[in-house]
């Protein structure tokens, strides 16, 4: 019996049952077949795969015959290993706590069995994405995720910057995705198959390859790696492709906790991990996954510290997280990045739920309107300071150690950028806690600030502010034990721990070779430590004591606020560069030309001409017999007059 | 002794002036006629040739001819008559319903 | 010589008779002209040692079929008949093809292959009586399609009848 089924398939029933049943026969209960798939799944992952594979059991098998064409046949199988494990593990418990905290959130909505249905699809997607054992499968969850999470941020479809902001996923990741089918092609091309076992099997047959692409010479596993990382780097919303993620802060809180930061942005990591033979072959490769990932480590940390919508701050710090991991993997570290992924989806969930949970407070997301709300929500307070704490690497705190495992990876590794992109990290490092508390200080401490609020008159107005019912708290408390607990699987030997985390994924995604010794070790983890708790203080400076003070220093610094205050100017960027021509050839070539002569000429003109044809055609149609005898009579004439031609 | 080619000439001189009848003629009786013509041409065929390769089995074939002759006849007549009844008419060029 | 000259006979009054059947404003005269033409085709039919044939030719056509075309023909006001063309507007066309069809069918007689002879050679026809042997044959090996023919036959009755029948008034 294979019970592993049972984890993708209960998230797609509870989608069917929502999707047949929800919006007529169990409206504000639709929570219930999602939650119940969602948590089986959940039990099934911890009680009889996680056990499974920590004994050493790969489960690797084709259940089903998918496409046959000739040479090409894919299979519907499942690879069960320790990456899937560790991906199995963090998408169910983190989308089983999400969906109950949805309970409460979503609670009233008029689309409440929509949002259920989804978010049931899309972890049926995502665990297909994970658990597939051959490209084209991943490929499948890869674009369902993708559609999900599309519905999902334009949920409130009624509200325009929602729809835009699914949209521009969508499109955004269509980049991206051209690259990762073109990749899925070429692997196909290369070894004939696209099942991971023999695909990574082979993987050493074509290193030094060279194949002739668009016209240049190019080396064969570089090509096929970066054409991977393109996908990764437009799911995961790294540089350039990273516009998509702020903007779909616009769909619910709990599905940008879910689905834009714990689970279905990671999928690029996860591809980069699961496809690190490839990656290992190629050092071009392995350099742009560190340094973009580096890039957008540092640029998303310095964009998050000006923002003032407290969900787009924390899509930042998604941003940001990510790029540590795709660091980590550039620089061989895959172990490194999956800790970092584990550690990060409890944290930085936590960090939304606990963001939604203001939210659904206050009513508003804009941090400038709160403020002093930490006597209204004592457990968020608690929670968001422990999440806090823990994405900006507070020691013993999960984040501590999967952030110090990458910082220490990206020095002691033999990576040609490992230097540079340390320095990056550790400067992330400082970021990070920087622009966390400075969230955290905002919101919860001071005075509070909300107009509307306060316009009903001073506390009596505050006291409609009030904690979240116990179904979102719960999730929160529980979260915050992972965001706590969770990195203590992977302390380093150093620390008297035994680095179990990077030990039990080894067989998936290799053990990386550092040099570098103890004292060398302990002075990285220092330093970066020394770094974060001085941004951690800077912080409590700026945004506690000198209260006035970052507005000076926006003002003295105006250029580079503005600069960082509108993201860099990527978004106008890209909408001169590309969405206004697009927008132009779409008007004026496309509807004008193409569209309103070609098109149509032909859709209107072909039948047009059959109408006329016809017109002079039906007169042949007398209605008398012996004119259709006649037509009978010089056929037979014609044929017979052939045949005796052509003998 | 004559030569089978002549009763086939025949056969076809026959059968010719039976389409022409048939593709020509207004009244429907004579178009009828002309059918029947057509079926005698070749059942001059069928026997003729049966006589000459010593088989009997044109015969058969005209036998079945004739049948089916006569079948078509009653029903095609039955038609004249149902046709009178509602046109008004024997002459098939009034009759154009199928009219494109 | 004999022979030929027999053949000639018939094979002339055959197309004359075909000729005025087509051609003839009168259905009546039509009619009747068949008539003659139905008993010189019987005669061919003797001349080929086939009297069965002959005799089917004579009962069925001239018996059952013409008596058939006579009612019909009753139907026709002739006065009116006579008052108008006989052809149709496409009559040179129709006259054309047939010509044609004629042409290309003689012209594929060349090509026409004689069949290796049979069992039944005039002798063993003279010795078993033709109606004999054609009965053996019709109630042996084409019995079912014999069969075949007599439902044909019952079909077109009750289609005769369906089709001329007066609807009644309900």
């Amino acid at each position: 019996m294979k019970y592993y089924l049972l984890i993708p398939f209960l998230p797609l029933a509870a989608f069917m049952i929502n999707i047949l049943l929800g919006k007529e026969v169990l409206r504000d209960k639709a929570h219930w077949p999602s939650i119940l798939a969602v948590v089986g799944s959940w039990l099934v992952t911890i009680t009889s795969v996680l056990p499974q594979v920590m004994a050493g059991k790969i489960i690797n098998e084709d259940l089903y015959t998918w496409i046959v064409s000739g040479t090409f046949n894919v299979s519907v199988g499942f690879l069960i290993d320790p990456l899937t494990a560790v991906m199995l593990v963090v998408v169910t418990t983190c989308a089983s706590l999400i969906h109950i905290y949805a309970v409460g959130y979503m609670h009233g909505d008029t689309g409440y069995y929509r949002f259920f249905a989804y978010m049931s699809l899309f972890t049926f997607c995502m665990l297909m994405l994970v658990m597939g054992n051959n490209f084209l499968q991943l490929y499948f969850g890869w674009e369902g995720v993708g559609l999900c999470s599309y519905f999902l941020i334009g949920y409130y479809f009624d509200k325009k910057s929602a729809a835009d902001a699914g949209k521009k996923a969508f499109i955004v990741n269509r980049f991206g995705d051209f690259g990762f089918g073109i990749g899925v092609f070429m692997i196909f091309l290369t070894f004939g198959t696209l099942h991971y076992t023999p695909v990574f099997g082979n993987v050493a047959g074509i290193a030094g390859q060279t194949v002739n692409f668009l016209g240049w010479n190019v080396d064969l596993p570089t090509l096929i790696a970066l054409l991977l990382f393109c996908g990764a780097v437009g799911k995961s919303a790294q540089v350039p492709l990273h516009v998509w993620l702020p903007d779909a802060m616009e769909g619910p809180t709990p599905v940008s906790a879910l689905i834009h930061a714990a689970t279905m942005v990671t999928a690029g990591v996860f591809l980069v991990a699961r496809c690190s033979p490839i990656f290992n072959l190629s050092e071009v490769a392995m350099n742009t996954v560190a340094i973009i990932g580096a890039i957008t480590m540092f640029f998303a940390a310095t964009i998050a510290i000006t923002q003032n919508d407290i969900k787009r701050i924390i899509a930042y710090s998604t941003c940001s997280h990510l790029g540590y991991m795709f660091l980590a993997c550039g620089v061989g570290a895959y172990g490194a990045g999956i800790f970092h992924l584990y550690t990060h989806a409890f944290f930085k969930a936590l960090l939304f739920l606990a963001a939604g949970s203001v939210i659904h407070a206050v009513h508003t997301n804009d941090i400038r309107e709160m403020g002093g709300l930490k006597k209204y929500l004592p457990i968020t307070y608690a929670v968001f300071v422990i999440a806090g704490l823990s994405a900006g690497g507070f020691p013993g705190l999960s984040g501590f150690f999967s952030k110090d495992e990458i910082i220490w990876s990206a020095y002691a590794s033999h990576s040609s950028v490992g230097k540079f992109v340390w320095v990056l990290a550790v400067a992330g490092a400082f970021f990070t806690p920087l622009y966390t508390f400075r969230l955290i200080f905002l919101t919860f401490h001071g005075k509070h600030r909300g107009a509307h609020h306060g316009e009903q008159g001073g506390h009596h107005g505050e006291h409609h502010i009030h904690e979240s019912p116990k179904v979102m708290t719960i999730p929160l408390m529980l979260l915050a034990v992972g965001a706590v607990a969770a990195g203590w699987v992977g302390i380093p030997p150093i620390l008297g721990g035994g680095a179990h985390f990077t030990e039990f994924l080894a067989p998936s995604v290799g053990h990386p070779e550092f040099h570098g010794t103890h004292a060398e070790e302990l002075g990285v983890m220092a330093l970066s430590t020394g770094i974060a708790l001085f941004g951690l203080g800077l912080a409590a400076f700026l945004y506690l004591r000198k209260t006035d003070l970052p507005e000076k220093i926006a003002k003295t610094f105006s250029a580079v606020y503005n600069v960082l205050y509108n993201k860099y100017f990527i978004d106008e960027l890209y909408n001169f560069t590309i969405v206004r021509p697009t927008v132009w050839i779409a008007k004026n070539v496309l509807v004008a030309v193409t569209d309103a002569k070609i098109i149509e000429g032909i859709v209107n003109g072909v039948p047009g001409a059959i109408g006329r044809f016809s017109g002079k055609l039906r007169r042949v149609q007398t209605g008398l017999a012996q004119h259709y005898g006649i037509m009978m009579a010089a056929g037979a004439v014609f044929i017979i007059a052939l045949v005796l031609l052509l003998r | 002794m004559v030569p089978l080619s002549w009763y086939m000439v025949l056969g076809a001189v026959v059968f010719a002036i039976g389409v022409f009848g048939f593709l020509s003629r207004k009244n429907i009786i004579i178009v009828f006629m002309s059918i029947e013509l057509m079926l005698n041409a070749v059942n001059i065929n069928l026997i003729s040739m049966s006589h000459y390769i010593q088989d009997l089995r044109g015969q058969i074939l005209a036998f079945f001819v004739i049948a089916v002759a006569a079948a078509e006849a009653a029903i095609g007549l039955a038609i004249v008559i149902a046709l009178f009844r509602n046109k008004a008419t024997a002459h098939v060029d009034e009759v154009k319903e199928m009219q494109g | 010589m004999i022979q030929q000259a027999f053949f000639a006979y018939f094979a002339f009054v055959i197309t004359i008779l075909s000729l005025l059947i087509v051609t003839r404003k009168n259905p009546v005269h039509s009619v009747m002209w068949m008539l003659l033409l139905f008993f010189h085709i019987a005669g061919m039919y003797l001349f080929l040692n086939a009297e069965f044939m002959a005799a089917i030719q004579v009962i069925v056509y001239a018996g059952g079929i013409l008596v058939l075309f006579l009612f019909a023909v009753l139907l026709v006001n002739i006065r009116e008949e006579l008052q108008i063309g006989k052809y149709i507007g496409a009559a040179p066309t129709s006259f054309t093809f047939a010509v044609g069809l004629f042409v290309v069918i003689v012209m594929s007689l060349r090509s026409f292959v004689a069949a290796p002879p049979g069992i039944y050679s005039i002798e063993l026809i003279k010795q078993e009586t033709h109606t004999k042997a054609l009965g053996k044959l019709l109630y042996t090996e084409f019995l079912y399609p014999f069969e075949v023919a007599s439902l044909i036959l019952l079909v077109a009755i009750i289609g005769a009848i369906v089709l001329a029948k007066r609807r009644l008034k309900s």
